[in-house]
């Protein structure tokens, strides 16, 4: 269907041209963007599309339950633009961390929505799909070897906790995208990935310099985010040369300043100087950003260290157990004014209750009282002492080694805190007002990450697997 | 007396990665930067005491060029662990906003 443009692009040798265009559809696959944003950036000469499509910002549970963060249908939407007007220019697509997590159910998922397309739209084109999931076999012989590095902080490594985890990911660098272009692929699907990679891959192999190809990485990759004022989810381009890059919104709505530009070189980094990558590092000490025009920012004056051992890194998740809640306000004052107390002595009795009710020993489950209001948000380390106001959240949490367990455990601590008396009160008393009938959630399992490693390879390629087909 | 959000025109947290926390602190202006600066309010060994860790975990980055201060310590519940309050980690910044700074 679509006219092999591809060749235009792809072929034309180490160095295509002095300037290569690199455009990110959005910060996040799943959020979106402007049509019109993306379909200007692709005419005005993008040499290719990437988007990240995942992080670890949502906790532990999509790696460890194999579930996408979807919605489908966004994904499916935002995905049939890009390959839209990707196929019609004739330039690659390279999706990173699909489906989230970046697992084999994850890379799956979107795999299938990406073939949908096609078959739905009669398009033709090489789709590569790398597989980032670590067989936990090879991880053991990793650890055993002594590959396994950790970073700090990191949960305690043993071979214990890697047998017990649900997955492992291991977040791949530019290379194995490199491999897959080389390879013809024209829409690139990785699983867990590098947020830099899917944008420095590319460029990098077509002569661009790390240090350029990274830096640009870094501040694509939220797409639109990098601007002044963000007013929805977009599109974000950069320009990138033997020097530095130009980036500029591709819609004229937004717009960069040196600050916002350099401010996003802060961001989700615990170093603002240094952002560790596989490979190497990208030191962005003495960077300079520059404004073009008012709304486009020219980056130049990075370095990139490499370094001596190629690492990549390992993300796991483990089982933690079946979550149950009660959410219900407490509003007496007379409660509200000896609050830690009234949870204090209601821990005491309910953990008796359940310990002769259900032969459960404290150590068996969690129990946690959540108290919005009070200590919700920073928990133990929220400054504030004493409580002023006139009502509290509170999140009854209970966790437990299955669902049945930790939803016969909540209701004897609902219901014995729904009457447990306090001194001032005489007679039975309610405690809690509940939202709801039934006023139990059971959540589901609980994830936590278990490791926080790197793995150092003599491939880079190594642990991750590409299949590529001619859809 | 002034609160440090009057200096700044961002004051945020956010996860680096599930075993990191950071935040972002950037001013209004360089005299706002220097006021806050000089004042000392903000400093690693007040982020060590608010946040209750060892000193020696604080990074703490105060990049004139940008009017930024940047600070990062390690979790102590890592994001979204049974006990975890926060999963994105975006909001232990809370108690840095109302931080009493003196104005000269």
């Amino acid at each position: 269907m679509i006219p092999s443009a591809r060749t235009r692009q792809m072929e034309s040798g180490a160095i295509l041209k002095q300037k290569l265009k690199a455009l990110a559809a959005t910060g996040n696959l799943s959020t979106g963007f402007q049509e019109e944003s993306l379909v200007r950036a692709v005419q005005e000469g993008a040499n290719f599309v990437g988007c990240d499509a995942g992080t670890t910002d949502s906790g532990p549970y999509y790696l460890g339950s194999g579930n996408p963060r979807g919605p489908r249908e966004g994904t499916k939407r935002n995905l049939r633009i890009m390959l839209r007007e990707a196929l019609r220019a004739g330039i690659p697509v390279i999706v990173g961390s699909a489906g989230h997590a970046g697992g084999r159910p994850h890379l799956e998922w979107t795999v299938e929505i990406v073939k949908e397309l096609a078959r739905e739209n009669q398009w033709r084109f090489k789709l590569a799909a790398i597989d980032s999931e670590i067989n936990k076999e090879d991880l053991l012989h990793a650890f055993r070897r002594g590959e396994l590095t950790p970073l700090r902080p990191a949960p305690d490594l043993n071979e214990g906790t890697l047998q017990r985890a649900e997955r492992f990911v291991a977040m791949m660098g530019i290379e194995p995208i490199q491999a897959a272009l080389k390879a013809g692929a024209q829409v690139v699907i990785a699983g867990r990935c590098s947020d830099v990679a899917i944008y420095a891959a590319l460029p990098v192999l077509k002569g661009i310099p790390r240090h350029v190809a990274f830096h640009a990485g870094k501040i694509l990759e939220c797409g639109a985010a990098t601007v002044a004022q963000r007013l929805y989810a977009d599109c974000m381009a950069a320009e990138l040369d033997q020097e530095g890059f130009t980036v500029e919104p591709p819609n004229p709505a937004l717009r960069c300043t040196p600050q916002s530009v350099a401010a996003h070189t802060l961001y989700e980094n615990a170093d603002p100087y240094y952002l560790v990558e596989s490979g190497g590092a990208l030191d962005t000490t003495a960077a300079q950003y520059e404004a073009i025009s008012d709304r486009a920012v020219r980056v130049s004056g990075s370095r990139f260290v490499a370094s001596e051992k190629y690492t990549v890194r390992i993300e796991g998740a483990a089982l933690a157990g079946y979550r149950s809640i009660v959410v219900a306000g407490i509003r007496d004052p007379l409660i509200l004014r000896q609050l830690d107390e009234f949870l204090r002595s209601l821990r005491t009795v309910v953990e008796r209750k359940i310990e002769d009710s259900l032969k459960l020993p404290g150590d068996a489950y969690t129990l946690s009282f959540r108290v919005y209001g009070r200590n919700g948000s920073l928990g133990h380390l929220e400054p504030v002492s004493g409580f002023e106001g006139h009502e509290v959240g509170l999140i009854i949490d209970v966790v437990a080694s299955s669902q049945s367990m930790a939803a016969d455990i909540l209701p004897l601590v609902w219901h014995t805190g729904l009457h447990h008396p306090i001194p001032e009160q005489e007679g039975l008393i309610s405690n809690f007002a509940f939202p709801f009938s039934p006023p139990g959630i059971d959540v589901g399992p609980v994830y936590q990450f278990c490791v926080n490693h790197v793995w150092q390879l003599n491939n880079p390629c190594e642990p991750f697997r590409t299949t590529i087909e001619d859809l | 007396m002034k609160e440090l959000w009057e200096f700044t025109k961002l004051i945020r947290s956010k996860n680096a990665g599930p075993f990191e926390l950071t935040f972002d602190i950037m001013f209004k202006d360089a005299d706002c930067f220097d006021q806050v600066m000089k004042s000392g309010k903000l400093s690693a060994e007040a982020i060590a005491e608010l946040y209750k860790i060892e000193l020696g975990q604080v990074q703490f980055f105060a990049i004139k060029q940008l009017l930024t201060v940047k600070i990062s310590i390690p979790r102590r519940v890592f994001s979204g662990d049974v006990q975890d309050t926060d999963v994105y980690g975006g909001q232990f910044h809370g108690p840095l906003v109302r931080m009493a700074v003196e104005s000269s």
